[in-house]
């Protein structure tokens, strides 16, 4: 069954917490992951593979440039 | 009907002598940030080095690789000429042919020994040790010099960001001999060549002769090398561990290729290691020197006493092709 788009935040909020100490509360869909969340581009890898992991989705390596905000990332997952 | 003889070594190996050799100059990373725009943070940020270990331009590959393996040969105790193969894992020795590996040989005095070059880059070592392993316990040699020798420094582009920063000049090598207890486990090692791009050589030399290309740098996909690296290999390593017979709980100390601390750091935290196991992190101080960097990481261990001789250690290869490899090992 699908996620919602809420759903998907939430389980992508935690991730990115996990792996940066940053407040879930702070990772909100406008937030650039780099200019906002500070994340470089080896974190932005573990984020993604953990995501790939807790949603079951495939997110291609040369996709990830594409996923600038949070919501895109969230749009992505949730259409995948 | 004609029956042939066959060969049969000792039913187990192990590392009976270790050396290394790394290159002359320690090379700190403010030497390095100008051509790349960068900085000594944001190295140590992303990669956790300090300094690199890179070599003399007239030191050669098979320099690095004689310094190494006569310590090796002398701590395992034994005569040069008793070692009947001599693998040599580089991917920097400059000539096609003939391979590095009869050229040691014959410097060190093994000669006739088998001698032959595997390509297998950061992995290579690994590699070598399983083929030594299984050419001790057939019978097809006694004694087996392997050494991982890379003077990465001839191949690296100064403004290249991807790679070329982390690479520094080593050489590290192992005699394999038979032994009356286990001391080398399964070798698991494997390739994936749907990522061969990922860690390249810019140009091919047909493209140096033919259409003008530079000469020929490395370069690698950064987050997709550490990707693949940080949760693919974390299943080989496992698996590494459950074919010699062991638990994580069982390892004292783990020395993968030193790629990336950002890397071993996560490979530590998917293995599951527990907190007492030692990691190896020579990095820090000698950079990314692909083949030589596990026996390089062992000696370090070894010499600044947070390992010692009879430990279980972890070791795995990881790198372009895509290769790897992995076995644990007793410390020697």
């Amino acid at each position: 069954m699908a996620l919602s788009k809420d759903e998907v935040l939430a389980g992508l909020a935690e991730i990115v917490s996990e792996e940066t100490d940053i407040d879930t509360a702070e990772v909100t869909l406008e937030k650039s992951f780099t200019d906002d969340l500070d994340i470089d581009s080896l974190s932005m890898m573990t984020i993604v593979t953990l995501a790939e992991e807790k949603f079951d989705v495939r997110i291609p390596d040369e996709k990830v440039k594409d996923l600038v905000t949070v919501g895109d990332a969230v749009d992505f997952i949730a259409a995948a | 009907m004609t029956t042939l003889n066959v060969r049969r070594g000792p039913e187990f190996t192990r590392i009976l002598g270790l050396g290394v050799a790394r290159g002359e100059h320690l090379v700190p990373n403010d030497d390095l940030i100008e051509p790349i725009n960068s900085s000594d943070e944001w190295i140590r940020k992303m990669t956790g080095i300090v300094t690199r270990v890179r070599a003399d331009k007239d030191t050669s590959v098979i320099d690095l690789s004689e310094r190494a393996a006569r310590d090796a040969i002398a701590q395992a105790g034994i005569d040069a000429s008793e070692v009947d193969a001599v693998i040599l894992s580089t991917i920097t020795y400059p000539h096609i042919t003939p391979g590095g590996a009869p050229v040691l040989a014959e410097r060190l005095g093994a000669t006739p020994a088998a001698a032959y070059d595997i390509s297998a880059a950061c992995a290579g070592y690994s590699y070598g040790i399983g083929q030594a392993d299984a050419l001790v316990r057939s019978g097809a040699a006694r004694n087996v010099l392997v050494v991982g020798a890379e003077k990465m420094s001839d191949f690296v582009d100064p403004a290249d960001r991807s790679i070329s920063y982390l690479l520094g000049d080593a050489a590290g090598a192992v005699v394999i001999g038979g032994s009356d207890t286990a001391g080398i486990g399964p070798t698991v090692w494997g390739s994936d060549g749907g990522g061969a791009e990922l860690i390249r050589q810019t140009d091919s030399w047909i493209d140096v002769r033919d259409n003008g290309a530079p000469f020929p740098t490395l370069r690698q996909e950064g987050p997709s090398v550490f990707k693949w690296a940080s949760f693919k290999m974390a299943p080989v390593a496992l698996e590494a561990i459950e074919v010699a017979g062991l638990t994580p709980d069982d390892i004292d100390v783990f020395i993968p290729h030193q790629a990336n601390v950002r890397i071993i750091d996560q490979m530590v935290k998917q293995i599951g290691l527990p907190e007492r196991v030692v990691v190896a992190k020579d990095i820090v101080d000698s950079g990314n020197t692909s083949a030589a960097s596990i026996p390089l990481a062992t000696e370090r261990v070894l010499r600044d006493g947070d390992a010692k001789s009879g430990d279980v250690a972890l070791q795995i290869g990881f790198g372009a092709g895509l290769v790897y490899a992995a076995q644990v090992v007793i410390l020697p």
